[in-house]
């Protein structure tokens, strides 16, 4: 039997997990002309995930950007909770009238997310930072023709 | 002498619990079961799923648990030539009522999007759940090297 009675609520002496709790990092928001870029690392927690989406939505208002890249290149682990406030926070910035972006899936995390059920489907995603900027500059350049930025994804 | 390898793995426990009771230890969990993913020799791919569902399944916990308590027991697993991480969720209460319901993608009673249990299933090599109402509820995950 691979799951052994060995395991239960009452086992005694509960330790804190190895080592000391990581520590949850925040992320520094880069201007680049029109647009800001965020990027993220380390471990993040859901406070901090939840902080970065209301510095991200209030410094593109603040500074009336065209547009926002969240760099998630650096996270090995991005999960439901991570990624729903990550789409939510692309659908605010629109909603603002700039353009977002996540860039920077890890493979692993790409496959991790549709095998969770994550639908990353209404956000615009890019390979790494570049690919990105290309993106936003584009969708900026068909907004300006179509006469508005929800034409497509 | 000296042994000359280099980085050679730190020596984790047979078993590590961690104390679930706030949101820092969703960190704890993940980077705890990451210790022993890597320990086990997984790849990234499966050290990624299995991390992630034992971030869902902590939140699980943390989000529904009586108080928000529970615990997480994370050991290495062995058959045969395969090596593995086993992970055991355990929550003393309230339990859950429908097991069939909760694992059906799409159900939350909390609002959320309902992928916890049934996401982390598909994430894993196996999962089994035990939970009854005034019973608590018992998760227990594995993820092997191959």
């Amino acid at each position: 039997m691979l799951f052994s009675s060995r395991c239960g609520w009452s086992r005694p002496g509960p330790s804190r997990g190895i080592g000391p709790a990581p520590v949850p990092d925040t992320a520094a928001i880069m201007h680049m002309g029109p647009d800001l870029l965020v990027t993220l690392h380390g471990e993040l927690d859901d406070r901090t995930v939840e902080s970065i989406e209301r510095d991200l939505t209030s410094e593109v208002a603040r500074t009336h950007s065209r547009g926002a890249l969240i760099d998630v290149s650096a996270l090995d682990v991005v999960d439901s909770f991570a990624a729903r406030v990550l789409a939510r926070l692309v659908r605010m910035i629109r909603m603002l009238g700039a353009e977002a972006a996540i860039v920077g899936i890890r493979p692993a995390v790409a496959i991790t997310l549709v095998e969770l059920g994550v639908s990353m489907a209404d956000v615009t995603t890019a390979l790494n930072a570049e690919q990105g900027m290309a993106r936003l500059r584009r969708m900026r350049a068909d907004g300006s023709v179509r006469g508005g930025h929800d034409s497509h994804g | 002498m000296t042994a000359t390898v280099e980085n050679p793995p730190a020596d984790l426990l047979a078993v590590t619990t961690v104390t679930i009771e706030g949101e820092s230890d969703l960190l704890r969990v993940r980077s705890t079961v990451r210790a022993y993913a890597r320990q086990a020799g997984l790849g990234l791919t499966a050290t990624t799923k299995v991390v992630t569902a034992g971030s869902e399944l902590a939140r699980n916990i943390l989000r529904y648990a009586t108080g928000g308590q529970g615990v997480a027991h994370i050991e290495e697993a062995a058959s045969g030539q395969r090596r593995g991480v086993q992970d055991v969720f355990a929550d003393p209460g309230p339990g859950i009522a429908d097991l069939d319901q909760a694992m059906r993608s799409g159900f939350s009673t909390a609002g959320s999007l309902g992928l916890g249990l049934p996401g982390s299933r598909r994430l894993v090599d196996e999962f089994s759940i035990d939970s009854a109402p005034g019973r608590g509820t018992r998760v227990a995950i594995c993820q092997w090297d191959r």
